[in-house]
């Protein structure tokens, strides 16, 4: 689960970490009294979207007076903002944070993250802050310091290496110390699988500041992160992926014609896979689970169909622990149930599939059903041509 | 010898009374799996699938003589329960649950490693060695006993490479799915070791996805250490970066973790990948021939 910034940094000042004196506006009507409240002169106004890349795409802007806040503010709010890491169609702006204006000398870079290869939490620091570490990684990376953790423990010596990495002077360097111990300690405390702080400045006084704040929780840890759980905000998502969610049925949109319905991430990404194969283009990608019952098998549809491009919907079910034969009745129910207008074609494989194979041949017209992967996904390449 | 499962495997299941724990529990045993008990706090001296139920692992130790674990307890529990496995002296655990958090899982692995313990899971289907014994969720039956070893992240996909090398009649010598979690508690390297070891297994059968390198780091171990034909298959090569395709562990976020990169690595280090699901079987035939 991602937050916004605004989210981050509240955690990060609970944390004693040092963010900007900043407010969230959601209506025009706030911006004058949260301007007053933050004090000063010049502002920053930056729009709330689960993306990175606002600043090149006009989403955060510098305002010398209220008006320019209220101006940005009236042009971005419930608008929606494209960047390059955001689909076509943009992320929603739910909110804008308004914050004081920071005087940079140097944008730093530091993340923590889980790294999968080293089993540890890692920290990556950059003295190149304000742009893709990536590339910084693949051009300079004597300008990277990389220390993977010892469980929550960091050492002296790691932290020394980071400091001199980022060319810190003394004062600079303590700060930094502080910024790790505590980043460290919230990365466990709210079981974190990101935390980025890009960039991370020195201000003209010398000071460092964290100027931005993108952190993800673990969804599976939600459970005992109720407080975290609770920041979600479903605006920056797919509306279908949402609504899947509910169901527990993983659903992620993709851009061609042929729906696809399968139990098991694994397989579902063959499946896709496997039609890309054939010249054919998937829709999405939606497991729908181990125990596929009727319920999520017609809920599942509802969601594939909700998408106007698809024209044809392709099931691939591999019964392990669940029966073909059930599974079958929970198709037919669900597309008697939904009205599908489009071709369905089911292919079905293991526990009971003979039997599953045939009570959908004894049913709607709409249903092809076949007994092999192939030749279920060349029939519904052809039938979306 | 086959890995992981032999004859003389005998099991105990924590999570035993559950509605998952009966379910695969009763097919494990019908499978012909030695089950010798299971553990749900609270109900110990009752018996169940007319075997007895234990409060503790360490209760269940002292009077069943168990070498292994298979776990479905709920995910905010598991952690807790490989421990207390891991602690009465168990060597083998298989932790089937789905949606343990990753940060418990980076403190658990570090302990069982400590500890010479074998995990495999969370978030799998289990390990099967057909004819002989199962501790999982995969259906018996597809399986035929036989000289393939698969490794997999994934379940139902796992299952089509098992039915693919039955329906050609090569069999399988063990099956293993370890899990589609950023920090699974066995790599697919772990059970290469054990496979290239086995008399019984002739080829091995490598399903990955993309999100993660421990394909990458497969391809450099199968480079240096195995000697038995490998054939690969990788999925997702059409999944979008930045979406997380299901498991926790399959998403590709900053520019890591293709499905391409991951394809070519493994060509170079000698690995025949299938160009596409279908092929799996008979990728690993024309290799045995």
């Amino acid at each position: 689960m991602n937050l916004h910034e605004y989210q981050g940094k509240e955690i990060f000042a609970k944390y004693d970490l040092p963010v900007s004196k900043g407010k969230v506006v959601t209506s025009l009507d706030e911006v004058e009294q949260a301007c007053t409240d933050i004090g000063g002169s010049r502002w920053v106004a930056k729009a709330q979207v689960h993306a990175g890349g606002r600043g090149k795409s006009g989403g955060v802007a510098l305002c010398d007076t209220i008006e320019e806040v209220a101006n940005f503010t009236k042009k971005w709010l419930g608008k929606r903002l494209v960047t390059y890491q955001t689909d076509k169609e943009g992320q929603l702006v739910s909110c804008i944070l308004v914050e004081e204006c920071t005087n940079i000398a140097d944008e730093l870079y530091y993340s923590a993250v889980v790294d999968r290869s080293s089993r540890e939490v890692a920290i990556i620091a950059s003295s190149e802050g304000g742009v893709n570490i990536e590339k910084v990684a693949k051009e300079t990376p004597e300008k990277i310091a990389s220390i993977s953790l010892n469980g929550k423990d960091i050492s002296q010596g790691d932290i020394e290496k980071i400091c001199s990495t980022l060319k810190l002077n003394d004062t600079q360097s303590s700060q930094m110390e502080n910024i790790i111990r505590k980043t460290v300690s919230m990365f466990f405390e709210c079981d974190l699988s990101l935390l980025e702080i890009n960039p991370l400045v020195i201000k003209e006084d010398g000071n460092l500041h964290c100027l931005d704040a993108k952190i993800n929780i673990d969804s599976n840890a939600l459970f005992r992160q109720k407080e975290l759980q609770e920041m979600h905000d479903p605006t920056q998502e797919d509306p279908r992926e949402s609504e899947a969610s509910k169901y527990d049925l993983s659903y992620v949109s993709l851009d061609g014609n042929i729906g696809c319905m399968v139990n098991g991430a694994g397989l579902a990404m063959g499946t896709m896979d496997t039609i890309k194969f054939f010249k054919g283009n998937p829709a999405n990608f939606l497991d729908v689970g181990g125990t596929a019952t009727q319920e999520r098998v017609a809920k599942a549809f509802k969601i594939i169909l909700d998408d106007p491009e698809v024209k044809v919907v392709l099931v691939n079910i591999f019964g392990g622990i669940v029966r073909c034969d059930l599974i079958a009745e929970g198709i037919v129910a669900a597309i008697d149930e939904v009205g599908v207008e489009i071709p369905v074609v089911v292919r079905l494989e293991g526990n009971s599939a003979e039997k599953g194979l045939a009570i959908l041949s004894n049913s709607s017209s709409k249903i092809q059903s076949k007994n092999s992967l192939e030749d279920a996904a060349r029939t519904a390449v052809e039938l979306a041509r | 010898m086959s890995i992981l499962i032999d004859k003389d495997t005998r099991v105990l299941v924590q999570g035993f009374t559950g509605s998952q724990g009966t379910l695969h529990s009763s097919q494990s045993i019908e499978y012909g799996t030695n089950i010798v008990g299971g553990v749900t706090p609270g109900k110990g001296g009752t018996s169940h699938l007319d075997l007895p139920v234990f409060n503790s692992v360490n209760e269940a130790v002292e009077q069943v003589q168990p070498n292994a674990s298979l776990i479905f307890v709920p995910a905010p529990f598991c952690k807790g329960a490989i421990l207390e496995a891991a602690e009465a002296g168990i060597k083998f655990i298989v932790c089937i649950t789905e949606g343990v958090p990753t940060l418990d899982m980076l403190e658990v692995k570090k302990i069982v490693d400590a500890l010479g313990i074998t995990l495999i899971g969370p978030n799998c289907p289990g390990v099967i060695t057909p004819g002989v014994g199962k501790m999982g969720i995969m259906p018996g039956e597809i399986h035929l006993p036989g000289r393939v070893g698969i490794i997999s992240r994934s379940g139902t996909l796992t299952y089509e490479a098992v039915k693919q090398t039955t329906d050609l009649g090569l069999g399988q010598s063990s099956c293993v799915g370890i899990g589609g979690d950023p920090i699974p508690g066995s790599s697919f390297i772990d059970i290469l070791e054990l496979f290239e070891a086995d008399d019984q297994t002739d080829a091995i059968v490598m399903v990955g996805e993309i999100g993660g390198s421990a394909e990458e780091e497969a391809a450099e171990f199968i480079s240096q250490n195995v000697t038995k034909p490998v054939v690969s298959y990788i999925a997702g090569q059409t999944a979008p970066p930045g979406k997380r395709m299901g498991h926790a562990g399959a998403i590709i976020s900053g520019g890591k973790g293709t499905a391409e990169d991951k394809i070519k690595k493994l060509n170079e280090s000698g690995v025949v990948v299938a160009k596409n699901l279908l092929e799996i079987g008979s990728t690993i035939k024309s290799l045995m021939s």
